[in-house]
Order: structure tokens, then sequence, then C-alpha cells
């Protein structure tokens, strides 16, 4: 029985590696093209450790390319949409949660109704509008469309919901005013639901391929996932090193932060997925 | 009202609290939803400066062309193949670590890090990485196997391949999320409900499994489907990245059908018919899976 279990432990343990190595190898191996000098990239024998590390392929692609461009980009592109996306949805989540208007049902069943909707069947019309109102290819062009966020709005007004009234009464009677219980009172208080949307809003739209595609022709607006997509079908197959440090400047930066706030980032995610 | 400043003002709060909120919502999904609605029975072009009705035509184009066929098709079959082997791998996975952490959680927590990595990753990014590890001739896959003595494939450019490639890195960049659905659903398992399995006679780890965790994970698994369901409905990334839906439209999926009609042929009223089917197959899953959500809850 003792024995049984050893085996049985090992041998789970040792599948279990096994795939979670399968999981790393397009890690490995594009951190190891990244870091080979070119003559090793081109070799027919598979060798996963460079002889050496070669660190022209990341100075290549951060001096020569617009790499720095595309993940500069990335950023303006993912925090404009996070604060907007919060400056909207957290006045809205609290008076769905904390007042009594009329219309609230209605309007909270309005946002019930939006989360139905996925952003590929609005793209369309919104490409249309934006391209009447002359904004194609400008960052608002690729913030606006997710300003609006049911799945904001929903998971900060369960979240505020929770929150006993009396704490908002005794703002009032201090003589905040609404939008200062907002900003002062209810955000602070809702900041553990604001980390999990914005490690998943972050993520969504900094991996995004879709909108970014549609929404811009000009190379200096590309936002890293688009970005890498003109540097490889510019390259003419001699630039795979580069090709590859660049992949891996800009899967690091949501990488790391998962690495740093594991517990968290596996939260965020989750909880979006909940969102259709 | 008028009369009673108090409420005037508290009702211009409420606007001002709620308005631009809901504002955005109508203006950007429930505007745009209506009006692809309307363009999927026209054969309005972008940049057109009139278009015609023309019924239910789009969506015969859709499902009656071969190339509308195979988009539909290519989907399910993408779809059909994620489904089970991710969900699979998913609970394998899940299960093994849940059982790892009872003797070496910090090993656990890091393999689960590493299940996890692919889903924190830019897809795009990681997509042209897999290119270079899938290239006919420099690519490490097929130079490992030609080293065992195996053929090497065009896993991007052979008809009859292409799509399963496709649908492996879509497994390999969606267990890792399943695992941690079946894990947070293992950990809600009372413990005391394997002591008293063990004492009916069920000790060993395949009765354990049979009799208690799949019974009890068995709203997870459902939700865990619908979920993977919804998200690889969605395949694009890969597609756009690695095939643009070739060759010969063999990797053609619905949403970069969608959006090569739309935004690359400008076919706006067809392209909508693609949306709106797309949004159908959606809406369907996604209901289900608010039931699921729902019946989770009273259940608790």
């Amino acid at each position: 029985m003792r024995l049984g279990t050893l085996l049985g432990r090992c041998l789970s343990l040792g599948l279990l590696v096994l795939g979670a190595l399968a999981v790393l190898l397009p890690f490995l191996w594009m951190i190891s093209l990244a870091f080979k000098p070119q003559d090793e990239i081109f070799s027919a024998t598979v060798q996963l450790l460079p002889s050496r590390i070669e660190w022209a392929n990341f100075v290549k692609a951060l001096t020569e390319t617009d790499v720095p461009r595309y993940l500069f980009n990335g950023a303006v592109v993912v925090l404009g949409i996070l604060v907007f996306q919060i400056l909207f949805a957290v006045p809205c989540a609290y008076a769905l949660a904390q007042r009594r208007f009329k219309g609230r049902t209605v309007i909270f069943a309005l946002t019930l109704a939006a989360l139905l909707v996925p952003f590929h069947v609005t793209a369309i019309p919104i490409f249309l509008g934006f391209a009447q109102a002359g904004i194609l290819n400008t960052y608002w062009a690729l913030i606006l469309p997710f300003v609006p966020t049911a799945f904001g709005i929903f998971l900060f007004r369960q979240f505020l919901a929770q929150v006993p009234s009396e704490l908002f009464d005794a703002a009032r009677v201090d003589g905040l005013s609404e939008t200062e219980i907002v900003w002062r009172i209810a955000f602070p208080l809702a900041l553990p639901a604001a980390t999990a949307f914005a490690i998943f809003s972050i993520t969504a739209h900094w991996n995004d391929l879709f909108w970014p595609l549609i929404a811009t022709t000009d190379p200096n607006l590309a936002t890293p996932p688009r970005g890498i997509l003109y540097f490889r079908d510019e390259e003419s197959g001699d630039d795979v090193g580069p090709l590859m440090a660049a992949a891996a400047l800009i899967t690091a930066p949501l990488v790391i932060a998962f690495l740093l706030a594991q517990r968290k980032f596996t939260q965020g995610l989750a909880t979006g997925g909940l969102k259709g | 009202m008028t009369r009673f400043p108090r409420s005037v003002r508290e009702g211009l709060t409420d606007a001002w609290l709620v308005g631009p909120a809901t504002l955005a919502l109508l203006t950007f999904i429930f505007l745009p939803v209506v009006i692809v609605a309307v363009l999927s029975f026209t054969d309005y072009q972008f940049g057109a400066r009139s278009f015609g009705w023309i019924g239910l035509e789009n969506y015969e184009k859709l499902f009656g062309s071969t190339l509308g066929r195979r988009a539909l098709s290519n989907t399910l079959l993408y779809v059909a193949i994620v489904i089970p082997a991710s969900v699979g791998l998913g609970l394998v996975v899940a299960a093994g670590l849940h059982r790892l952490a009872d003797w070496a959680p910090a090993l656990s927590n890091v393999l689960r890090a590493v299940y996890f990595l692919p889903v924190a990753a830019t897809l795009v990014a990681m997509s042209v990485a897999w290119q270079m590890m899938l290239h006919p001739t420099l690519g490490v896959v097929n130079q490992t196997l030609v080293a065992l003595g195996g053929q090497p494939q065009n896993w991007l450019s052979d008809r009859g391949i292409v799509l399963y490639t496709l649908a492996a890195i879509g497994i390999w960049q969606t267990v890792g999320y399943n695992m941690v659905l079946f894990l947070a659903g293992l950990a809600a398992i009372p413990a005391d409900l394997y002591d008293a399995a063990e004492v009916d006679g069920a000790g060993g780890n395949w009765s354990r499994f049979w009799t208690v965790t799949w019974p009890m994970l068995g709203p997870t698994t459902l939700f865990v489907l619908v979920i993977t369901a919804t998200n690889a409905f969605r395949v694009f990334e890969t597609v756009a990245t690695l095939t643009k839906g070739g060759p010969a439209f063999a990797s053609d999926t619905l949403v970069y059908a969608l959006y090569r009609e739309g935004f690359v042929y400008f076919k706006a009223g067809y392209a909508s018919a693609i949306t709106m089917v797309f949004f159908a197959v959606l809406l369907a899953l996604t209901l289900i899976q608010f039931r699921i959500v729902e019946r989770r809850v009273h259940y608790r």
C-alpha cells in the first residue's frame, strides 16, 4: 500500500512535470531564439540552450525597430481604456447599488443585457460610425469602444451592494456630495473589485488584435500585437532573433506582472471569464 | 416635481451618476446591435452611397456557399476538438495538482503558475513563437520529428493538418484557465465527504474520484464546458496571425470570415449576417452559462 502510494505519487508528479514542460516549451523556445546568435538560429540540429548569450537581438529590436513605439501605444491604449471605464462604471454602479431612483431596474437590466453582447458583434457599426466621424486611425478609435463596460458596472454594483448603507448615510451627514462619496468612499471600498477588473481589462486589451486590426492602418498607432505582425511581415527571414526578442518584450509585462501577483491575476482573469 | 427643489436635485444627481454610463452603453452596444441586425438584410458596402434590401440573401450565401459552409464547419470542428481536450486536460491537471498540494504544496503552486502562463501571455506574440517552432525545416517540432525518425509535416500550410494545429495551440492556451476553475471546484468539496466515502468502502483513488469528486464537480464541469465553447467560437488571433484562413480556406473560421468579408473586402452586409449568426450561437451559450451560475447559487 505504501509502495503503491509512492509509485502513484511519482507517476502523477512525472506526468504533471512533463505536461508543464510542454506548456512551457513555446516560451523557452522564444527566449532561446531571442538570445541565440544568428548562425545558431538557422542550425539544423535541435539545441535549446544558445552557446553564448547574444544581446544583439534585443538591442536591435529596441533600437532599430518600432517595438518601443508599440509598447508605448499599448500602454496609452490600455491605461486610457481603464481610466475611462472606471470613470464611467463606478458612479453608475454606486447609484445602482445604493440609491433608489426611477429607472434603476431598467438600467440594471440594460447592463445585464449588454453583458450578452460580445465585442465582435458591434465592430461593423462602430467602424462605420468612426469612419463618419473621421476618428479612425487615432488613439480615440482604439479607446472609445471599450469605455462602456457592462461587466465593470456589474462587478462594482455587486461589490457595493454588500456595503452597509449606513456608511454612506454617515458620509452624507458629514456633508459630502454624492460625487465625493463615489470617489472618496465607494471607490476605495471597492478597490479589491477594481484590482480584479483592472487586471482583466489590461490583459484583454493589451492582448487584443481584432479591434486594432480594424480601427487602425497607421503603423505608428499599432498596439503590441498589431505591431509584431508589422515587424514579422516586413522582416525577410534573417531577423528571426530580433523578432523573437520583440515577441518576448511584448509578452514580458503581463507575464512578469502575473508571476509577481499570481493570486490576484488568476482571480481577475477567472472573474473576467464570467463575462461571455 | 419642479416645486420640490430637493427631489429635482436628487434626480439630477442620479442622472449625473448613471447617465454617462447608460448613454455609452446605448451608443456603443445597443445601437450597434440594432444596426448590424438591419445591415444583415442589405447589400451595403463600406463607402457606398446607397444600399438595397436583399432579404435573407446574405444568410443564404453563408449557409449555401462552399466558402460560408467551410467557415461554419471549420469553426464547429475546431470547437469540437478544443472543448473535450481542453476541459479533459484541465480536469486531469487540476486533480493532479490538488493531490500534489497535500504533500508538496510549493511544487504544486509552481506547476499551477506554469500551466496558467499561456492565459496571461499575449497570444499573438506567442503565435509568432509557435510559427517558428512549427517552421517546416528550421522548426524544433519537425527537427525533433526527423531526429526520432518521423516524417516532417507542413503544420501550417497542409490543408489536412492546419486546423488541428490551430486547435492544438487553442488547447495549449486554455488548459490553464480550465485548470484554475476546476481547482476552485475541487477546493469547495468538503473533506468529510471523502471520509464518508472511505467508510462506505470507496477508499481507492479511482473510486474516490467516481463516487465523490466527479459528482461534486458536475456544476463546475458544465460551467467550464460552456466557457470553453464560448471562447473557442471566438477563435481569431491564431488564425489571423498564422494562416489568414488559408491555405485555400482550410482554416477559415467564423470570426475570421467576419473580419475578412467586412474589413478586407468591405462587404458590410454579408459580414453583418456572419456577425448575427456568430451572435446567435454565443447568445445561446451565454444564456446556458447564466442558467448554470444561477443554479449553482440555488444549490448552495
